[in-house]
C-alpha cells in the first residue's frame, strides 16, 4: 500500500475517532439545556462527560496535526478557505471548554446559567458546523489552480452542506442522549431514553437523504453499502433504546457515526479536496502529500504510538465506568 | 524563494490589502500567541509542584501537603483549562493565516506538530482528567502517578514544539525543492537535535519553573503576610518550594540564556546585532544597560555601557568581534537580494533587557522572600505585602519579553533566510475575515482574562481547603469526591 493512502487511512480513523468521542460529549453539552430540570440534573448530565471530554477533543488537534504533516497543501487550502466556519468553531470550542471547567466554580445561579449557555451554544455549534464542512469536503468546493479556495462563506452553505450539518447535530443530540441513558441512573436516565427516540426519527429521516444524496454524489457501490450499514446501525441503536439495553445502543449508534464517516471518506478518496471548478486543479492523496520520508517516519510514530493511546484512553473509559445520578452530586463546591 | 511573484500589474488598492492582511495575520499571531503562552508556563511549572505536594503527602500523610495539593490543584487546573481551550487556535491559525507558510513548511513543520499532538496532549488531558476525577476511584498510588504522568507530557510538548520553533530559527536537515517550490524534510534526527532547541528547550523549562515558583512564593507569602493565623505553616512550606524553586529555576536560565545568546549570535548574527542596536561591527564590544536617544543610530543622548559584555554574551570571549547591523545589511543583499533585512530595533533591543530585568527582580524577591522568614520569622511588613502580590507576574512578563524578542528579532524571516514573513500569509483571506477573526478573539480572551483573574483571586483568598471525610468505599450512592 502506498504511504499517502495509508496516512488517508489514519486521517480517517482519527476523524471516525474525533466525531464518535466528541459527538457524545457535543451532544451531552446540548442536552444540558433540554434534559435536565435543576441545576443537580445539569451537574449529572456535565459530570457523565467531566473526565472524558478534553482527552475526547485531542482527536481533532492529533487529526489537524496529521494532516499538516502528512498533507501541508490539504491543510492549507482547507483551514485558509475554510476560515469563517473554522473561527466560529474555535471561538465555540474555547468558551465551552471553560465552560466546563469554571461552571462549578462559584456557587451562583447566574454564573451557572451563563455558562450553561456557554456549553450549550459552545456544543451545538461545532456539531453543525462539523456537519457542514466535512460535506462541503467531500462534495467540492470552487479551488483554483494555485489550490486556493476561491468560494466565499455563503458557498459553503450549500443545501447538502447544510444537510450534512443537520445531520452530525442531530445525531450527536441523539447520540449524547444514548450516552447520558448509558451513564445515568434514575428519571434522567429514563427522560434521555425518550428524547433519544424522539429525536432519533428526525435523526434518521435526514441521515437517509443524506446518505442516498451521498450515494448518488460519489456513485460507488461501496458508498451506498457504507451509508446502508449505517443506516441500519442507527435503526438498531433506537430499538436497543426501545428495550433498554443502553450499552448495545451507544454501541449502534458509534458504529452508525463511524461508518457514514467512512462512507465520506471512501467518497472521497483518492481526493482530498475536489475542486467544483476544474478536474484538473483537485487536491489529491498524491499531490498535496508530504515527502515520502516524512511519511515514513510519522508512519513509525503513528504505528508505536496510537495503540500505546487507545490502550490508556480505554483504560480511563473504564476507570470512569460507573452510572452516576442526582445522589452522587456533593453539595456546594469541591475542590479537586 | 518566494513561492508567489507579486503581480507587475498590481494596483495600489490590491497592495494596500496585501499588507492589511499580512499585518493583521502578524498582529494575531502575536495577541493570540502571547496570551496563550500566559498559561503555558504556570501549567508547566505548576504540575510538577502541585506533583511534589502530593507525593510528600503520599510519603508522610501529612494534612498540611494534601491541602496544598488541593489549593494549589485547584488554581493550576483553572489556569490549564484556559490554556487548553486557547491552544487549539494555536495549532489551526497556521492553516487559517498562513497557509502559504503552511505549504512551504508543512513537510517538515508538521510533524513535530503531530507527534506532539499524538504523544503530549493525549496524555495530559486523559491523565489529568483521571487526576481531577480518580481521587476516589484510583489508589493512591496509581492517582499519584497520573499527575506526574500528566506533568512529564508538558515536558514532552515543549520539546516538540520548540523543535518546530527552532527550525523556523535555524533550518536544519532539509533542502528546498525549487519544482515543488517547498522545503522538504532530509533528515528529521538534525530537526529533533538542532542545537537552538537543545539549548531553548531547557532555557524555557527552567523559565517555566521560574513561572511556577514565583505563582506559588507570591500567593503563599500573600497568606503569610495577610493572615497570620490561618495555616502559616503550610503557607511557609509552599513559600519555601516555590522560592527555591524559582531560584534554582533562575539560575538554570542565566546558565542556558548564556549558551543560548552565543548560538544565536553564530546563527542568527542579526538577532544579536539587534539586540544591543549594535549598527558598526566591534570588537570588543560593550552591552548598554539603557540608551537614551533614537535608536536609529542617528542620535544618541545617553547611555550607560558596560565594556566588553556583548563581546562575552555572544562570543564568550571578552574580546570577541560582534557583527553590527550595517555589516550584516551588506552581507544578506549579497546572498539574498535587496531588502531591509534588520528587524525592529526598538523592541528587541528593550525586550532582551526587559526580559532579563524582570527575571534577576524575580530572583531577588525570592532571596527576599526566603529571608524575611530565615528560623521561622513570620513577615509583617507591607513591602512584603506588595512583593508577593507583584512576584507572580514577573517571570510571566519575563516570558512574554523573551519570545517577542526570538519571534521579533528573527524578521522579517518567518524561517530564516528562507521565508519571509510576507510570503507565508494566506493569499487568499479577506481582510474582512482576519480582522473579524482579530477582533473576535481579542474580545472573547479580554472577557475570559478577567474571569479568570477573579476565579484565581476568590480562591486564593478562600485559603487553604478543608479536608471532607470520605464516605465508605461500599456506599453506592456515596457523592463523587470531585464533580463539576
Amino acid at each position: 500500500m502506498e504511504l499517502t493512502t495509508f496516512w488517508f487511512i489514519l486521517i480517517t480513523v482519527l476523524w471516525v475517532g474525533y466525531l464518535v468521542l466528541e459527538g457524545f460529549d457535543f451532544g451531552v453539552g446540548m442536552l444540558v439545556g433540554v434534559l435536565a430540570q435543576n441545576d443537580t440534573e445539569r451537574r449529572v448530565l456535565i459530570n457523565t462527560v467531566g473526565p472524558l471530554w478534553d482527552g475526547n477533543e485531542v482527536w481533532l488537534l492529533v487529526a489537524g496535526g496529521a494532516t499538516f504533516a502528512a498533507f501541508p497543501e490539504w491543510y492549507a487550502t482547507l483551514f485558509s478557505g475554510f476560515y469563517l466556519p473554522l473561527f466560529l468553531i474555535l471561538l465555540a470550542l474555547i468558551v465551552r471548554g471553560v465552560a466546563f471547567e469554571f461552571r462549578g466554580k462559584r456557587d451562583d445561579p447566574a454564573w451557572r446559567r451563563n455558562w450553561d449557555i456557554a456549553i450549550i451554544v459552545g456544543s451545538g455549534l461545532p456539531a453543525l458546523l462539523w456537519g457542514v464542512a466535512l460535506a462541503n469536503i467531500v462534495h467540492g468546493v470552487p479551488i483554483d489552480g494555485s489550490k486556493e479556495y476561491v468560494g466565499n462563506f455563503f458557498d459553503l452553505l450549500n443545501p447538502y452542506a447544510l444537510l450534512g450539518g443537520l445531520v452530525t447535530l442531530t445525531v450527536f443530540l441523539v447520540h449524547g442522549a444514548i450516552f447520558v441513558a448509558l451513564k445515568t441512573v434514575g428519571e434522567i436516565r429514563v427522560r434521555a431514553q425518550a428524547l433519544a427516540l424522539k429525536v432519533g426519527v428526525a435523526a434518521g429521516a435526514l441521515s437517509v437523504v443524506f446518505i442516498v444524496w451521498t450515494g448518488i454524489d460519489q456513485g460507488e457501490p461501496l458508498v451506498w453499502l457504507l451509508g446502508l450499514l449505517a443506516a441500519a446501525a442507527f435503526v438498531a441503536s433506537l430499538g436497543a433504546t426501545i428495550i433498554e439495553r443502553d450499552g448495545y445502543a451507544f454501541l449502534a449508534t458509534s458504529a452508525a457515526i463511524a461508518l457514514v464517516t467512512v462512507m465520506l471518506f471512501v467518497g472521497l478518496f483518492p481526493d482530498v479536496m475536489p475542486s467544483s471548478l476544474d478536474p484538473a486543479f483537485i487536491l489529491t492523496s498524491d499531490n498535496a502529500s508530504s515527502t515520502h520520508y516524512s511519511l515514513v517516519i510519522m508512519s513509525w510514530v503513528a504505528v508505536i504510538f496510537t495503540p500505546i493511546v487507545l490502550m490508556y484512553q480505554s483504560w480511563s473509559y473504564w476507570v470512569f465506568r460507573k452510572r452516576i445520578g442526582v445522589q452522587h452530586i456533593p453539595d456546594g463546591v469541591r475542590v479537586p | 524563494m518566494e513561492r508567489r511573484a507579486p503581480a507587475p500589474a498590481m494596483t495600489r488598492s490590491e497592495g494596500l490589502t496585501l499588507m492589511e492582511a499580512l499585518d493583521l495575520a502578524r498582529w494575531q499571531f502575536g495577541i493570540t500567541t502571547v496570551y496563550h503562552f500566559f498559561f503555558v508556563p504556570i501549567t508547566i511549572g505548576l504540575s510538577f509542584l502541585v506533583a511534589g505536594l502530593q507525593t510528600a503527602w503520599f510519603r508522610t500523610h501529612k494534612e498540611k501537603y494534601l491541602r496544598l495539593t488541593k489549593f494549589f490543584g485547584k488554581l493550576f487546573l483553572i489556569n490549564f483549562a484556559m490554556g487548553v481551550a486557547t491552544g487549539i487556535v494555536q495549532e489551526f491559525q497556521f492553516g487559517m493565516n498562513w497557509s502559504d507558510y503552511s505549504r512551504f513548511v508543512g513537510d517538515i513543520f508538521g510533524a513535530p506538530l503531530a507527534i506532539e499532538g499524538l504523544l503530549a496532549f493525549f496524555l495530559e488531558s486523559t491523565f489529568l482528567g483521571l487526576w481531577i476525577f480518580g481521587w476516589d476511584k484510583l489508589t493512591p498510588r496509581v492517582h499519584l502517578a497520573t499527575i506526574w504522568i500528566a506533568a512529564v507530557g508538558t515536558l514532552l510538548s515543549s520539546y516538540f514544539i520548540l523543535a518546530a520553533n527552532s527550525f523556523m530559527q535555524n533550518p536544519v536537515g532539509y533542502t528546498f525543492n525549487a519544482e515543488r517550490g517547498r522545503a522538504e524534510l532530509t533528515d528529521f534526527m538534525a530537526v529533533l537535535t538542532n542545537k537552538v532547541a537543545l539549548i531553548t528547550v531547557p532555557h524555557q523549562i527552567f523559565a517555566c519553573f521560574m513561572v511556577g515558583g514565583a505563582f506559588m512564593a507570591g500567593i503563599a507569602m500573600w497568606h503569610v503576610v495577610r493572615h497570620p493565623t490561618r495555616d502559616v505553616e503550610a503557607f511557609l512550606t509552599a513559600l519555601r518550594l516555590g522560592a527555591i524553586t524559582l531560584l534554582v529555576a533562575g539560575l538554570g536560565v542565566i546558565v542556558t540564556g548564556d549558551i543560548h545568546g552565543k548560538i544565536m549570535t553564530e546563527v542568527q548574527p542579526m538577532k544579536m546585532a539587534a539586540a544591543e542596536g549594535l549598527y558598526e561591527t566591534e570588537k570588543p564590544a560593550p552591552f548598554s544597560i539603557l540608551t537614551i536617544g533614537t535608536l536609529d543610530g542617528s542620535a544618541e543622548v545617553y547611555k550607560l555601557e558596560i565594556p566588553r559584555l556583548l563581546s562575552y554574551l555572544g562570543t564568550g570571549s571578552t574580546n570577541g568581534e560582534v557583527q553590527g547591523i550595517n555589516a550584516l545589511q551588506a552581507e544578506y543583499e549579497q546572498k539574498y537580494g535587496p531588502g531591509d533585512y534588520s528587524p525592529n530595533i526598538p523592541i528587541t533591543y528593550w525586550t532582551f533587557r526587559a526580559m532579563m530585568t524582570v527575571g534577576f527582580l524575580a530572583m531577588l524577591a525570592g532571596v527576599a522572600m526566603l529571608w524575611s522568614t530565615r528560623r521561622g520569622r513570620i513577615p509583617t511588613s507591607r513591602w512584603m505585602l506588595r512583593t508577593a502580590i507583584v512576584l507572580p507576574f514577573l517571570p510571566l512578563i519575563g516570558n512574554s519579553f523573551g519570545w517577542i524578542f526570538t519571534e521579533m528579532g528573527r524578521q522579517p524571516w518567518v524561517v530564516f533566510g528562507l521565508m519571509p514573513t510576507a510570503a507565508g500569509v494566506s493569499p487568499g483571506t479577506t481582510v474582512f475575515e482576519v480582522l473579524l477573526s482579530l477582533v473576535g478573539f481579542s474580545l472573547l480572551y479580554g472577557i475570559l482574562a478577567v474571569v479568570e483573574v477573579k476565579l484565581l483571586l476568590m480562591y486564593i483568598s478562600r485559603g487553604l481547603p478543608v479536608l471532607e471525610l470520605d464516605d465508605l468505599d461500599d456506599d453506592l450512592d456515596a457523592p463523587l469526591a470531585f464533580a463539576y
